[in-house]
């Protein structure tokens, strides 16, 4: 049962994560005044981009037809670890946040090979904005994950969610922080707004489209389905990190069932809170990236040294 | 560890850890009103944690420094900062920091260098907010941090204010307070204080036509 569960998340992850895509357009047309497409639209776009012909530039080599199934897989694989519904999972116990963040880096260093092989200008300038963001935004990760790991005193995502659940309603100074830093970091790496804007082919500011520009078919539609459960995967973190309440600790259908409610509420709830954030903010110039992940790099800072500080001494 | 104590407490803390955060905020805020307007929000939550810790601790007369810090330093100075901004003229000034990241590493040492210097204290004493006093001790430094860093007049009055602002929330969480009497006359110091800025940046402004201090420790008028 255990084993089926670890299965059938990750392929919950990629059932879920169009719609919620969808899901945070609807509520982004909604605040814009704007009629919305249908949930269910990214669905139709995956479909008829998979039944498209694949086109590949002449100037290609393996890397490049090679990264939509390295850069999905990758992703899928780092799903695998996040517990979405229920906590003590098998491979959650096997692999630990490290080893998610590393996935993440695997993919994006195939994202950014592929950008550079077909030698276009776009693709290389994708590339290395992207490479510029994840070096600054990584570090800042890492913090977070280890102001978290200080106070779970372990690394592993599945027990870090059942201590916070069995500890309770606790403020804690150094988690606020690490929320807050993980948020922005999410918007980095996500390529939502202020830093990318999904929404554009605008030649001179598109980060994640950039790279992805040569892209056809049914290659297109991985890439595109990959960076749709990425972005549903830092949801799931930070909803289930911060917020594990009523996720199932055991296998009953119940518990499931329950987890499942939980987790779909707290996703739709982060989602309106971004559609927010997007309609407020505007895109950032590119060059003032740094000070946005600076500043999330000085939270998580403030996160763990608020745990040293304020929370650890007490006997 | 954080989970055995009361929810006013884990407050309190929190608060704690929001005014350092301020205190980092004002550091990389290079315009003036929004740094007064942080300035601001510190003297709010500052006032917040000590009605907090009167609550927890049920000690009525915080409540009147509550009141006191909510006036004085989170509408009273303020609303004369932002006057005195507007009417001088500088709402589109930029104090630019120079060298950011390296002001705010500084900054987080800071607060390591204090909590070190704190950590003898804290385990002599039974008070469990006293970890706070670290803190406190580091929105002191990081104001003075603050002071060092800018060069406009401006800049410099809220980075003194927080200081105190630092002191006083030292005295509520370790202390449980001063006597009211110091209170007092501290918190209208610090109002006549505001007052007196205002009259020199009019001085300073009329004599060097700017409100840029370094320019103070020039000699003569001529650029060389």
């Amino acid at each position: 049962m255990a084993w089926l569960m670890a299965i059938g998340q990750p392929l919950l992850f990629i059932l879920i994560a169009p719609l919620l895509t969808g899901w945070i357009k609807f509520v982004k047309c909604r605040l814009q005044n704007r009629k919305a497409p249908s949930l269910l639209q990214p669905y139709r776009d995956l479909r008829k981009l998979w039944v498209k012909e694949t086109i590949l530039p002449e100037t290609a080599s393996w890397i490049f037809s090679a990264a939509p199934v390295i850069v999905f897989a990758a992703i899928l694989l780092a799903a695998a670890i996040v517990p979405l519904v229920a906590v003590n999972l098998p491979t959650a116990r096997i692999a630990d946040v490290f080893v998610m963040v590393g996935f993440f880096a695997l993919a994006r260093t195939f994202l950014v090979l592929a950008g550079m092989d077909i030698g276009t200008a776009f693709g290389g300038m994708g590339a290395s904005r992207e490479m510029t963001i994840s070096s600054m935004a990584e570090p800042a990760m890492l913090m977070v994950v280890f102001t978290l790991a200080m106070s779970a005193q372990t690394t592993n995502l599945s027990l870090a969610m059942q201590y916070v659940l069995d500890s309770g309603l606790v403020l804690r100074p150094s988690f606020v922080f690490a929320l807050a830093a993980l948020m922005l970091v999410a918007i980095a790496e996500t390529g939502r707004i202020p830093i990318d804007n999904p929404a554009t082919h605008l030649e001179l500011t598109m980060i994640h489209e950039a790279m992805i520009l040569e892209y056809s078919g049914r290659s297109l539609a991985l890439m595109e389905w990959a960076s749709q459960i990425k972005l549903m995967l830092y949801g799931v973190l930070i909803a289930n990190m911060f917020f594990p309440w009523h996720i199932a600790t055991d296998f009953s259908l119940e518990a499931l069932a329950e987890g499942l409610l939980a987790i779909v509420l707290k996703l739709a709830a982060l989602s309106v809170l971004l559609a927010f954030s997007e309609t407020l903010l505007a895109k950032m110039r590119i060059f003032r990236v740094q000070e946005f992940l600076s500043f999330a790099y000085l939270l998580s800072v403030l996160g763990m040294l608020s745990h040293i500080i304020l929370e650890v001494y007490y006997g | 560890m954080v989970n055995s104590l009361s929810v006013y407490q884990q407050a309190v803390m929190l608060m704690a850890a929001l005014i350092t955060l301020t205190s980092f905020l004002m550091l990389g805020q290079s315009r003036l009103l929004r740094l007064v307007g942080v300035f601001a929000v510190q003297g709010l939550l500052l006032s917040a944690s000590t009605a907090l810790v009167a609550y927890s601790m049920a000690l009525p007369h915080l409540y009147i420094s509550a009141a006191l810090s909510l006036v004085i330093k989170g509408l009273l100075i303020p609303a004369m900062l932002f006057r005195l901004i507007m009417r001088m003229n500088l709402h589109r000034e930029m104090d630019t920091v120079e060298h950011p990241a390296r002001v705010i590493i500084g900054g987080a040492s800071l607060v390591v260098f204090s909590y070190y210097v704190c950590l003898p204290i804290v385990k002599l004493s039974t008070l469990i907010t006293l970890n706070t006093i670290s803190v406190s001790l580091a929105v002191v430094l990081l104001g003075m941090l603050l002071m060092i860093t800018r060069r406009h007049a401006v800049a410099q009055v809220v980075g003194f204010m927080s200081i105190e602002n630092g002191l006083f929330f030292a005295a509520v969480v370790s202390t449980l307070g001063m006597p009211m009497v110091v209170e007092l006359g501290i918190a209208f110091d610090v109002l006549v204080a505001a007052v007196i800025f205002g009259v020199f940046f009019f001085q300073i402004r009329s004599s060097i036509d700017s409100l840029d201090v370094d320019r103070l420790s020039q000699l003569s008028e001529v650029e060389e």
